[in-house]
């Protein structure tokens, strides 16, 4: 295995762990303004992610650094080519990321709605955008010799785009309910539970859908390979566990589901890494990894801390692993006495 | 076009972006000594001044790692031929960024924020200690990142492809430029988070006459003094190291037109000398101070930009190498002036500080509350000074700007990039500022009413804090 390969396997990790961890909490996101029926049950859905989206969403920067110190060609093509699709995903991701400080910060309705409505929005239209750009990689772009993209903002729109950027957003969904499911109790959990089931089911069509176009679609033979098998079993285990009521186990099948799809853009597209509808103009590990010495330094690097990245990330998940129910309010939130309307 | 666009829109969301990182670098060290303070004394005063000030680290990072993002996805919108072309060099110590700093910041950041009462204190107090050493970590890696951009070491050209490719990683974590810079940065962070802090501070003890905030008036200044003078030294050896590498920056720093051969004068202020006014009228010189401040001798050579314009055009071929000459002069003035300025402030608090007086004097106190705009001034000007000294060049000597940008996007595309970030960023100051006004303003006992966090309960809830 050539190091370009090592670090593009690297690389599908990080996208796998982003849309694995920052899947869930984007769920959550857009869930938070359905399931709940009164403020304290959204609240409380807010809090299950609050300790961990921010570090979850760092997975997001490090997979785009790593394209830029890794593969700087691709990283050069992909982002000037996705121009106005990545402006609309700046903005989301900025009215995300002060949404979650700055909503309970001030004890007005209109304005808890408008970040409400901020991150419900938002948190939909990230996993869109980013499975839109996925998607185009794989389907093809109009590339130059240079590698450059050469049409406008509605050629990124392509149909085979679009049913990543659905599937990516139904995933996201799924994981979200399967996430309340696991941290909350009482009615809330109740519909969330139900939730997951419904989710899971329409998750199993759109990803079958989604693998068929992926390899049958696009002309890669017959036989699916193996990302595209693991990603439809992992969702219908997603649904069967679920209506069995074993919410740690669907959770963990809805995640081999979302990781075997996200792991299908880049096995259909290896050793290219940006499709070029003029197959020469392709962006491919080769002709885009950074020399050997800039790799061997990462690898290193990488070696080193992204074990420790893991230990610690993961004893957040173990200090933060109880149920959410009762309303109990933060010393560090501002006045907000929800209890009395909200008992029912 | 394009290329003018471009850097308009790197240098607003740059700008901006570096309101908020000094606030999260400073404030993150000043609440972790607080929390500090705490954990040794017990004093529940200092728990309330721990989350009186927390917050206010919190409601900036969240504005601060959202506008950071914006700088990434820029590099390969606006700039794809520089990312491409140096991409294995520069991506290095932004991946290493994330991995290794914006990782711990963030992870231990949501523990901090969640941990109260759920960790024992020593656990809970580490935390908010690394996500201070984690924001001057990942400080150093975009210093790193900046100053091989300001002098290009570790680095060699393949003679055949003309593609540069890194070769030493270590030379750019040694890069002399990275050193200084780097430590000026984090200096101008404490600068920055202090002033704040004092200005929390004093408005509280004027308008509510809690002497709770006494205590982080007093801890500001005593951050503060020291701070702002090594930061006046450490900027002013920057200066000298900066002169050696990119001698037009500090030539065009003062308008110095011709080489001045040794006793050089400063000029506080002139009139005229727009960039290609090469006569203006220069106000109150002082003898050498040029010299001594641009290399550190008395008999230091200035040299001018016209002979390093000749220069330039000997070595890299026909083309203007002069950066604008007028924004030079005036953001070297601008940030030393009111460097002054918060020096002198920094004193007077320290005087007072010293006879106990601080509390009682109202006119210190008002002269503090708004001193806080200072700091942001003296910072948009540091940065408008290493930056916009740099050009014509992207990478000094090495690429132009223009040779950076992405060929093929189009104006239209790059204006609405624009618009579309200015009116966020605008509606996005807006609620900040109002939040972070709101609370400074608001009374210490809002901040806690319990004591709750010395003991963990078995069986609580976490808390609902958004």
């Amino acid at each position: 295995m050539t190091l370009g390969t090592l670090w593009l396997l690297i690389d599908v990790v990080f996208w796998v762990g982003f849309f694995v961890l920052e899947g869930f909490d984007f769920g959550v996101g857009i869930l938070h303004s359905f399931v709940s029926k009164n403020d304290v049950e959204r609240r409380i859905c807010v809090n299950t992610i609050g300790p961990v989206w921010d570090g979850n969403e760092v997975w997001l920067i490090v997979a785009g650094a790593v394209i830029f110190a890794a593969f700087p060609l691709w990283y050069a093509s992909m982002f000037s080519a996705l121009y106005l699709a990545l402006v609309v995903l700046l903005l989301a991701l900025i009215v995300r990321g002060v949404a979650f400080e700055y909503t309970r910060k001030v004890d007005d309705e209109r304005w808890q709605g408008a970040f409400r409505w901020g991150l419900t929005i938002s948190s939909a239209l990230i996993p869109l955008l980013i499975g839109v750009g996925l998607g185009d990689l794989l389907h093809g772009l109009p590339l130059n010799g240079a590698h450059q993209y050469t049409g406008n903002f509605f050629g990124l729109l392509t149909p085979f785009g679009l049913m990543s950027g659905v599937t990516m957003l139904a995933l996201s969904v799924l994981m979200g309910a399967d996430y309340l499911a696991l941290k909350t109790d009482g009615e809330l959990h109740a519909r969330a539970a139900k939730l997951s089931v419904r989710a899971a089911w329409v998750c199993a069509v759109i990803v079958w859908g989604f693998v068929t176009w992926a390899h049958l679609g696009l002309g890669k033979g017959f036989v699916p390979n193996v990302a595209e098998v693991v990603a439809l079993l992992g969702v219908v285990a997603a649904a069967l566990f679920a209506s069995a009521g074993s919410e740690g186990w669907a959770f963990t099948a809805a995640t081999v589901g979302v990781a075997g799809t996200v792991a299908t853009f880049f096995a259909e597209m290896y050793p290219k890494v940006m499709v070029s509808t003029n197959p020469a103009n392709s962006v491919t590990v080769a002709n885009s990894a950074s020399p050997s010495y800039t790799l061997k330094v990462m690898t290193v690097v990488a070696l080193v801390f992204f074990p420790v990245v893991l230990v610690y990330q993961t004893w957040t998940y173990v200090v933060f692993r109880r149920r959410l129910s009762g309303p109990r309010l933060s010393a560090n939130a501002p006045a907000v006495d929800p209890a009395p309307s909200a008992q029912g | 076009m394009a290329e003018d666009l471009a850097r308009w829109q790197f240098a607003i969301t740059s700008i901006y972006h570096f309101l908020f990182v000094p606030i999260t670098i400073g404030l993150a060290f000043l609440v972790a000594l607080l929390q500090t303070s705490w954990y040794r004394h017990e004093d529940p005063v200092k728990l309330r001044l721990t989350k009186f000030f927390g917050v206010l680290l919190l409601i900036n990072v969240a504005i601060g790692v959202v506008t950071g993002l914006v700088q990434e996805f820029e590099f390969g919108m606006n700039w794809s031929k520089y990312s491409q072309e140096v991409g294995n060099i520069f991506g290095g110590p932004l991946a290493m960024e994330g991995l290794l700093a914006f990782f711990l910041e963030s992870t231990f950041l949501g523990v901090w924020i969640f941990g109260w009462g759920r960790l024992s204190k020593r656990v809970h107090l580490a935390c908010i200690w690394a996500v201070s050493a984690a924001t001057m970590l990942s400080a150093a890696f975009i210093m790193a990142a900046n100053s091989w951009m300001q002098h290009p070491v570790g680095y060699s050209t393949n003679p055949v492809t003309g593609q540069h490719q890194l070769t030493d990683i270590f030379a750019l974590f040694t890069n002399p430029v990275f050193v200084w810079s780097y430590v000026h940065v984090l200096l101008a962070s404490l600068v920055t988070a202090t002033l704040v802090m004092l200005a929390a501070s004093a408005w509280q003890l004027r308008k509510r006459g809690n002497e709770a905030f006494v205590a982080t008036a007093r801890l500001a200044i005593v951050v503060l003094v020291p701070a702002i003078i090594l930061s006046l030294f450490v900027g002013s050896e920057l200066g000298v190291i900066e002169g050696k590498y990119q001698p037009m920056k500090i030539a065009a720093a003062e308008a110095q037109w011709n080489t001045c051969a040794s006793h050089c004068s400063f000029s506080l202020f002139q009139i005229g000398g727009g960039s290609n006014d090469q006569t203006p009228t220069q106000i109150i010189q002082i003898p050498s101070l040029l010299s001594i401040l641009g290399t550190n001798s008395i008999n230091g050579t200035i040299e001018g930009l016209n002979q390093l314009q000749a220069q330039d055009v000997a070595t890299y071929g026909p083309g203007n190498y002069i950066p604008n000459v007028f924004i030079q002069y005036w953001s070297m003035r601008i940030m030393a002036y009111l460097a002054m300025l918060i020096l002198a402030l920094s004193v007077w608090g320290a005087w007072l500080a010293h006879r106990r007086r601080l509390a009682q004097s109202k006119v210190f106190l008002w002269v503090a509350t708004w001193a806080v705009v200072l700091p942001f001034l003296v910072n948009t000007a540091g940065w408008m000074l290493a930056e916009n000294g740099r050009q014509p060049w992207i990478v000094q000597n090495l690429m132009l700007t223009k040779n950076g940008v992405t060929p093929r996007v189009s104006s239209l595309e790059v204006w609405i990039s624009i618009i579309a970030f200015v009116g966020i960023f605008a509606v996005m100051g807006l609620v900040d500022a109002f939040l972070m006004i709101k609370f400074s303003r608001r009374a210490l006992e809002d901040t806690s009413e319990t004591n709750e966090l010395d003991h963990v309960e078995d069986g609580d809830l976490p808390e609902l804090v958004y």
